[in-house]
């Protein structure tokens, strides 16, 4: 029999893994770009309806509508990283604000035109809802699953911007536009891409969330904040450090609520201002 | 100075009862719901309960045509909300207030109306007191204490001796764990323990393995509609928590046709108390589900059948006073009336201008593969316990 | 904006005095916000709403456009001035100017103690620091509520007679009348704030907070200085609108109120005194416009207009008029 305090731990990393999942992508984006996308959970709620029209009303696999998730919230942010975002990557960091909190606004409102206000719960298979029991101890399966794949991106992501051709690419126009321009560096497609890459990260990241968290159009704006924890909490830049800050903060707020749950609405936010007191350029920022 | 100031105002007030002398024949209504933002789901379904009425019923009453004006509040924001309602009083020249989807905004716009003197009808906001707040106003949704402590009350009854509280920590969930633990106490049954969750709470795992440990025979639950009641189904499946074996008992919103869709077969067992469902058995509330469903492409849910009575009263009241809308008059006339609802017998309390109405305590059970909130008890008549008390 | 320090006028003090003198453009501005009085009497709610906003904007200003601080969470300070204004009229002393400077002394004080951990950070880790403040804020009044009413709201508020002769009345007239008068004179002392040497030091800390040291300007003196100011600036306007309305709830805590502030004095034009008043006025009666037109769906509208500013006028409405004023100037 294992105690308690591995489900508490067990469920709080899962948590966290919710968070680094819907926040993954604007760690690339902003942390790498350095380009504010506070319309980064508006692709997160893309890839969300997507996941819901394919499963609810097509009958897809739900494993085979994340990767259309992605694909979907990768496209879209193309056409507007083309039309917008790029007339803005070298404009103040107030007007980016401005820009995708329009942006915002205006897929808060299409999403409640097409999609109604109402909910969309999304259908599982009763197998994705059940848990596993282990030494006296419940394993939620899905949380397993939301692990499983939170490990797998962490690792994809950072062996490809560390260690490909392509990585180093987007590390070199992001630290030296000119520089990358002079060695015959595609920057314009690089910036696409890496943004394409984000989005679609969040678009997978909302797909995965919703079943936990659910989905309105307001979804949109609810999450933004949470994703504003992780990455700073995490570091600019560092994908590992959004890891570990996703981990950390969910762990201390699964916990803080079973233990001392009269704490419990404030310690996701004490624990992002300790540690950025402690620490301001992040867990792992380089700057 | 002063004197400048009072010609004014008194001349801004002339040209506005111009304009609402111009426009003899018709009595207008301000809707303020939140339209936008989080709510903006609660604010669609009652909106659509009020459209049906219309549609059903025309748009002319004791000779008089009705017309609708809707403001956005916006989500919990009692300055724009009463701002609205000044507005739509002083600029608009309304001569009914209406909508009110949360008790914040109700109360703020509850000085206009009391101000004002204009009729005010609550199709939602469900804190007990809100209709106090001004002698012109009524509800037609229900409160939170009628529901709960009926529950409460209803639980020990049925043999649940010890139960645990979970509610969110804000006014509703504190409002309802106060008046479950009443019925619940003074039925004799026993509170375990309790706990109070944080509002913005996408995840529920560590509060549902806090009432685990306790092995309560009951838990009694109350969290805001949307997202949440099915995060909190998911967690107790997770947990292992049956709600055959464990009582699991709350307000009507965390079975509602969504909450039921996200949490799937976990849910079936869950016990809550409403005053409507869309699978009350009931002739008029077929009709009321297939006309819904035929104009609005969904079901219709208690948001919905608040907006739809709320114009019934209207109506009601205004053929009661023939097309007279002045406050005083209005409020006197809907005192009283009693008609029949999709959700059933219901009244007005012509003491607190409250509602009075069945409350129906349900079970979700699985029929014909769908999940539904089955009725399993009726408790008639039940007026707002919370005033009572008040009175003594 | 450091480009207009260089080239205008030869000594420090007559650059400052070209700054103070009241322009044309200005004196108009302000004698049209009495129009409001004659034109649209029906509007004097609103009017009376967009002043405050705009002493919100304008206190943000100070902070973000002039010494470079992104807060996230000014919106802590407009709900301390709030329920402070609610909190004394419940309790019986609902009279408005008293409750209004014992709100703006109390924002001010929790603004200067704070303000001492904010001159230690930059950049994100400042966003997300007063972004955290004001969140724990808001969880501890909503848990507080037996102070404050919690999500029901403060009841009781009772604000009395202006001066003991002009009512709080229907229409708004009073409230229109007192929100811009006090908005008006904290204007007049924010400008003079921003055109004296003090303010010039700010400029420099926002361009460069780590050199301002070295030329005698101790940054981070000045920071709190400026931030002790504005947070009692942000408590008068919730203050205000307490009294006013004689409602305070959550919302005035709220991450969205923090936000939408940030979105109006952008949109307006940040670093410039008149940008926050024109966000203010735009972003408001936009959306009462198209709020009143499609309740549901208005905030496209408002998404449109915000991606259209961008786009067109980058550095805000002022901002862009500004570059398109030089533009034209110089063909």
């Amino acid at each position: 029999m294992l105690p308690p305090i591995f489900g508490v731990l067990f469920d709080g990393f899962a948590y966290g893994m919710l968070l680094f999942l819907l926040s993954v992508g604007q760690s690339v984006t902003l942390g790498m770009m350095n380009f504010i996308n506070l319309a980064h959970c508006s692709f997160a709620m893309l890839g969300g309806y997507v996941t819901v029209l394919l499963v609810n009303r097509y009958g897809w696999p739900f494993f085979a509508a994340l990767p259309i998730a992605f694909l979907a919230a990768a496209l879209a942010s193309v056409a507007f990283e083309r039309t917008l975002y790029r007339r803005l990557y070298r404009a103040s960091d107030l007007d980016q604000v401005l820009l995708t909190i329009g942006i915002t606004f205006i897929s808060v409102a299409a999403a409640a035109y097409i999609f109604t206000t109402a909910q969309q719960p999304l259908q599982l298979p009763a197998y994705l809802r059940g848990s596993l029991s282990f030494m006296g101890l419940d394993f939620a399966v899905y949380r397993l699953i939301l692990i499983g794949i939170a490990l797998a991106i962490t690792a994809l992501l950072v062996a490809c911007l560390e260690y490909t051709r392509f990585g180093a690419k987007i590390r070199a126009a992001v630290d030296n536009e000119r520089m990358a321009r002079g060695l015959g560096i595609d920057v314009d497609r690089a910036f696409a891409l890496t943004f394409a890459l984000g989005s679609g990260l969040a678009g997978l990241g909302g797909a995965l969330a919703i079943e936990i968290v659910g989905l309105d159009p307001s979804f949109a704006f609810t999450y933004l904040v949470y994703v504003l924890i992780v990455v700073s909490v995490g570091g600019l830049g560092s994908i590992g450090g959004s890891f570990a800050a996703a981990a950390v903060l969910g762990i201390s707020d699964i916990a803080g609520k079973y233990y001392v749950p009269q704490l419990g609405a404030f310690l996701i936010y004490l624990v992002m201002v300790g540690l950025l007191m402690w620490r301001p350029a992040g867990l792992f920022g380089k700057r | 100075m002063k004197h400048v100031l009072r010609a004014a105002t008194v001349l801004a007030a002339a040209s506005m009862l111009a304009g609402s002398a111009a426009a003899q024949g018709t009595i207008k209504i301000g809707l303020i719901l939140p339209y936008s933002g989080q709510f903006a789901d609660t604010a669609t379904q009652i909106d659509n309960g009020i459209k049906l009425y219309l549609k059903q019923h025309g748009d002319t009453v004791a000779g008089k045509k009705i017309e609708i004006i809707r403001k956005d509040a916006g989500g919990i924001n009692p300055p724009v909300a009463k701002r609205l309602a000044q507005e739509l009083v002083t600029r608009d020249a309304v001569d009914i207030l209406a909508g009110f989807a949360l008790t914040p905004n109700a109360l703020a716009a509850a000085d206009v109306s009391a101000e004002a003197k204009k009729f005010m009808v609550d199709m939602n906001a469900a804190t007990a007191i809100v209709t106090t707040k001004s002698p012109y106003m009524v509800r037609t949704s229900f409160t939170v204490p009628q529901l709960n402590q009926t529950l409460g009350t209803w639980a020990v009854q049925r043999g649940i001796k010890n139960a645990y509280t979970m509610v969110t920590d804000y006014g509703p969930g504190i409002d309802a764990e106060s008046a479950f633990d009443k019925g619940f106490k003074a039925a004799g049954g026993e509170i375990v323990g309790s706990v109070r969750m944080a509002v913005a709470n996408p995840d529920f795992s560590a509060y549902v393995q806090r009432a685990k440990d306790l092995n309560p025979q009951g838990i009694f639950i109350m969290i805001p509609g949307g997202a949440q009641p099915g995060a909190f189904g998911k967690a107790l499946a997770e947990r292992g928590i049956d709600p055959k074996k464990t009582k699991v008992m709350g307000q009507m919103e965390i079975t509602d046709e969504h909450a039921l869709a996200a949490m799937g077969d976990v849910a079936i067992g869950m016990i809550t108390a409403g005053h409507y469902d869309y699978n009350h058995k009931s002739k008029l509330n077929e009709e009321f589900v297939k006309a819904y469903n035929a104009e609005f492409k969904r079901n219709p849910d208690f948001f919905s059948v608040g907006g739809y009575d709320g114009m019934h009263l209207i109506f009601a009241a205004l053929a009661k006073t023939k097309g007279n809308a002045d406050g005083q008059v209005l409020v006197d006339a809907a005192k009283g009336l009693t008609w029949d609802s999709p959700r059933g017998p219901m009244a007005i309390d012509p003491e607190t201008r409250d509602v009075v109405q069945n409350v129906y305590i349900r079970r979700v059970e699985k029929v014909d593969g769908k999940l539904v909130n089955v009725e399993i008890a009726t408790i008639p008549n039940v007026k707002d316990p919370f005033k009572a008390a008040m009175k003594k | 904006m450091a480009s207009a320090v260089a080239t205008t006028a030869s000594s420090p003090q007559a650059y400052l005095r070209s700054l103070a003198r009241w322009k044309p453009i200005e004196i108009a501005f302000w004698l049209a916000t009495l129009l409001p009085f004659a034109l649209v009497p029906n509007y004097l709610s609103l009017a009376s709403q967009i002043a405050i906003a705009g002493l919100f904007a304008l206190s943000l200003d100070l902070i973000l456009g002039y010494a470079g601080i992104v807060s996230l969470g000014h919106a802590a300070f407009f709900g301390i001035g709030a329920y402070t204004a609610g909190i004394i009229s419940k309790y019986g002393w609902g009279e408005p100017i008293s409750g209004l400077m014992a709100s703006a002394a109390l924002a001010g004080l929790v603004g200067w103690t704070t303000s001492f951990i904010i001159a230690r950070f930059r950049h994100l880790a400042l966003i997300m620091l007063t972004l955290g403040f004001g969140l724990l804020l808001a969880e501890l009044a909503n848990s507080m509520s037996w102070l404050t009413g919690g999500v029901d709201g403060l009841q009781g508020i009772h604000t009395w007679d202006l001066l003991g002769l002009f009512h709080f009345d229907l229409y708004g007239f009073t409230a229109y009348a007192y929100s811009l008068t006090v908005l008006f004179i904290l204007f007049i002392v924010a400008r003079r704030l921003i055109n004296s040497p003090f303010g010039l030091a700010l400029r420099g800390i926002r361009e460069n907070w780590i050199r301002m040291p070295a030329i005698g300007a101790p940054s981070r003196a000045h920071i709190r200085a400026i931030y002790t100011i504005a947070a009692a600036m942000a408590g008068t306007a919730g203050a205000l609108l307490a009294q006013t309305t004689e409602t305070v709830s959550l919302d005035s805590l709220s991450f969205e109120r923090s936000a939408e502030l940030l979105v109006m004095l952008v949109l307006g034009g940040a670093g410039r005194l008149y940008g926050g008043l024109v966000g203010a006025i735009i972003f408001m009666v936009a959306r009462d416009q198209f709020s009143g037109t499609t309740p549901q769906y208005w905030y496209f509208w408002i998404g449109v207009l915000l991606v259209a500013v961008v786009t067109l006028l980058p550095n805000g409405i002022l901002g862009g008029l500004s570059n398109i004023a030089a533009r034209w100037r110089k063909t």
